[in-house]
């Protein structure tokens, strides 16, 4: 496979309230961005255990994005989105120790109305994730 | 010939430990050696490969393996134990996880080969000499090689298939006294079970757990080189990050015992997938900051979150593919 060829599968994990909202709102609105994302809907940031990041990875995802509600006051469960950010605080940190590059994990704050955002998201985690082009395993011996 | 059923023991990527914890039964080791015959113990006892792959295939009752597989006589050998025994058993963290020698993995093979042999300040070696797979040796006549270091280390079920899980670093005599007990018993559980400890976290049967609050909340990370912690009060509370609540419990406590956080040798729970990720995860819960300089400034605090979070199961994480990605 060829470098131009290679397209990225990202993981969404987006909040009920704000983020995954603005992803509709992108749908209704009929924004163009690029199909490479998968989304995935949950209650609240604050829900999304690292452990699926973790499994994101795990079963071939090139990059994962977890959205939620603009801190400090946005979450419809009061503190779920700060939870979310000292969790990925800590993950970021991890990623940094391991050298794995930190474009390969978004933490975003995307409102319900900010389907632009979303957009611009997308756009740069897929420019990103070209230019680190494809995950190489390692040829196993045998 | 006797009937008692016959077990192997086989070091891999390991410190010794294990194999120490094996001796740590005590006078409880003669009664185990009175019920079975031990056919294989490189580290204790003078089998030779040949013997074992003179037995005919599934006559070994149970074959125990300590660490990781990191070199290809390792892969080689757990390979023809698991041809060779009814059950294998991954004994110890290292076998289970990789364990800390697993925490190799972030380093590439060279890098660790040209630290150990070369760039270590107590290392004297100016030809640069590095071990190598491609340049026998050849002494009266006979060719003499070594094993190739393997690209990174992988527990034990990596390779062959593990029917039960001895957790520890090392496993408590108490844990292999039990595990034991179960498979003598013939009472098995299900292949792929954990044996011998508990599946109730260390906070469960932890002496302070009385004292740890309903809802943790700590403002600073701290470290037990900052300050001598009140042996009486949980270590959490202290803000000392024990990693007790997200491990299984079964060693009875030692280390909190002895005024030291949890740093995970049993592993996770059944019902956890990534140990780090779970970790990682309570951690962030118990951090009482709201502002994000202030949560990047607390965190910062900690020197190695790796070390803390994969101190015994970095091979198992799920970012393990696109780390040898980037390692390569």
């Amino acid at each position: 496979m060829s470098s131009n060829d290679y397209e990225p599968k990202i993981v969404v994990f987006a909040c009920n309230w704000c983020t995954y909202a603005a992803v509709d709102l992108a749908g209704t609105s009929r924004m163009q961005y690029p199909p490479n994302v998968r989304v995935i809907r949950v209650m609240c940031s604050g829900r999304i255990d690292p452990q699926f990041v973790l499994a994101a990875f795990e079963q071939g995802a090139d990059g994962v994005i977890v959205a939620g509600c603009h801190p400090p006051s946005d979450c419809h469960y009061i503190s779920g989105n700060i939870k979310a950010l000292r969790r990925y605080s800590l993950f970021r940190r991890l990623l940094e120790e391991l050298g794995i590059e930190k474009e390969r994990f978004r933490l975003e704050w995307i409102s319900a109305s900010e389907a632009n955002k979303w957009v611009q998201v997308v756009n740069e985690m897929v420019r990103d994730l070209k230019r680190l082009g494809p995950v190489k395993l390692e040829v196993e011996a045998v | 010939m006797s009937i008692r059923p016959k077990v192997a023991f086989y070091w891999c990527a390991s410190c010794g430990g294990c194999e120490e914890a094996v001796v740590d039964l005590g006078e409880k080791i003669l009664d185990v050696v009175n019920l079975v015959d031990i056919v294989f113990w490189p580290v204790a006892m003078d089998f030779k490969i040949p013997d074992i792959e003179a037995m005919p295939d599934d006559s070994i009752t149970v074959s125990f393996i300590n660490g990781g597989v990191r070199l290809s006589e390792h892969e080689k050998i757990v390979k023809l134990l698991r041809r060779k025994s009814m059950f294998v058993v991954a004994y110890g963290a290292c076998a289970c996880w990789g364990g800390i020698p697993g925490l190799a993995n972030n380093y590439r093979r060279e890098e660790i080969l040209e630290r150990a042999y070369i760039t270590t300040p107590t290392t004297v070696n100016p030809e640069k000499i590095i071990p190598s797979q491609t340049r026998p040796v050849e002494i009266n006549g006979a060719k003499i090689d070594l094993p190739e270091f393997l690209p990174s280390l992988k527990p034990l079920d990596e390779v062959i298939t593990v029917d039960y899980y001895v957790p520890g670093c090392p496993p408590t005599p108490e844990v292999t006294w039990e595990a034991i007990n179960i498979l003598l018993s013939g009472k098995l559980p299900s292949k792929g079970s954990v044996i011998g400890a508990s599946n109730k976290s260390l906070c469960n049967e932890c002496p302070l757990n009385d004292t740890k609050p309903e809802n943790v909340l700590i403002k600073e990370f701290k470290r037990v080189v900052h300050f001598v912690p009140d042996p009486n009060q949980c270590l959490l509370v202290q803000g000392l990050p024990c990693l007790g609540p997200v491990t299984r419990g079964g060693c009875s406590a030692l280390c909190i015992k002895a005024n030291m956080p949890c740093t995970g040798c049993f592993g996770p729970l059944d019902n956890i997938h990534d140990y780090g990720g779970k970790a990682i995860s309570f951690l962030g819960s118990i951090l009482d900051l709201e502002d994000e300089e202030q949560i990047r400034k607390e965190i910062s605090k900690l020197p190695d979150i790796l070390g803390l979070i994969y101190k015994y199961s970095l091979p198992k994480s799920g970012l393990r593919n696109i780390l040898r990605s980037v390692r390569k």
